[in-house]
């Protein structure tokens, strides 16, 4: 069994306005320094596959089929 | 000219579209269920509203894969006219019927009142009713209204004529203040307001009532 684990976030060119509302909320927190927030999903999925490489294989053909929006998300996954 | 309105499990302005359809427009219409994997006999399919698979994962994502979708892009390719409300205009964006996509509205709130559109195309079958730069009034609710496509994308759609309606007072941020595209042969359309929810006096316009008279129109010619 192998996890993967799948971050998925819009990408640069985009705007996240759920990103710049967290961000004045922890500005108006007092909270300093903060040059960006970017918001995303994690998702978390248990595979059969034990081999790492083909386990990767098959999470990243789900993010481009189903889990991502390439127009305006990216993505990286990691096996566990 | 026969409609069908498409069901998936959370679509929630299916009976509206029925109605109008049944009721005001005086047409026969049938419901189909997303599980379907046959469309026979239809001249007009309409995605509408709502929150199939409860919005989650994206807009439309998931029902973009429903068994009848594949009916639905078939019936599109075959210059069959198809027109996504809201929700639906999620679905076909999804589906690649339409180019770009959709994110949170700017405000990231719930958006839920009438707005006014500028009519920029009424070569479509189902803006040819109205008048070209007329201004309509016609309700939106959504949460991820804001358009999105890419520099080169917009060009494209500008280029070709493809802007139907776009916001006079832009509500949730969306590229170029667009509310309604066609695809490039035009038999595809994609709007966030709802014209079925402005087709009758009683709901104080009947703006939207233009876009079912011209699918008509256009179909008994």
């Amino acid at each position: 069994m192998t996890q993967a684990q799948i971050k998925i976030t819009l990408k640069k060119t985009v705007v996240d306005p759920q990103g710049l509302t967290v961000k004045h909320g922890l500005d108006s927190l007092d909270f300093k320094g903060i040059k960006e927030v970017r918001m995303g999903k994690f998702i978390i999925i248990a595979l059969e596959e034990n081999d790492k490489q083909k386990a990767k294989a098959q999470a990243e053909a789900m993010c481009q089929k189903l889990l991502a929006n390439p127009i305006i998300e990216e993505f990286q996954v990691e096996i566990m | 000219m026969k409609f069908g309105v498409i069901v998936f499990p959370g679509s929630n302005c299916d009976h509206d579209c029925f109605h109008v359809i049944d009721k005001v427009l005086k047409q026969p219409v049938k419901y189909i269920w997303h599980k379907e994997t046959k469309l026979k006999d239809f001249d007009c399919i309409i995605i509408p509203g709502g929150f199939s698979y409860g919005d989650y994962l994206r807009c439309g994502a998931i029902a973009r894969f429903s068994p009848i979708m594949e009916e639905v892009i078939k019936f599109a390719n075959a210059g069959g006219l198809v027109i996504g409300i809201c929700n639906g205009f999620q679905v076909l964006l999804e589906a690649g019927l339409l180019p770009g996509a959709m994110l949170r509205n700017k405000n990231l709130h719930f958006i839920c009142k009438f707005v006014e559109l500028k009519v920029e195309n009424t070569d479509t079958p189902f803006s040819s009713g109205y008048n070209k730069g007329q201004i309509v009034r016609i309700p939106i609710a959504h949460n991820e209204g804001n358009y999105y496509i890419d520099a080169a994308g917009l060009e494209k759609l500008q280029a070709n004529n493809q802007i139907v309606f776009r916001y006079v007072d832009n509500p949730n941020g969306a590229v170029d203040d667009i509310a309604g595209i066609v695809n490039e042969k035009g038999n595809v359309l994609g709007m966030m307001p709802h014209p079925e929810r402005a087709s009758e006096d009683e709901l104080t316009s009947k703006d939207g009532l233009v876009v079912w008279e011209s699918i008509l129109k256009g179909f008994s010619k």
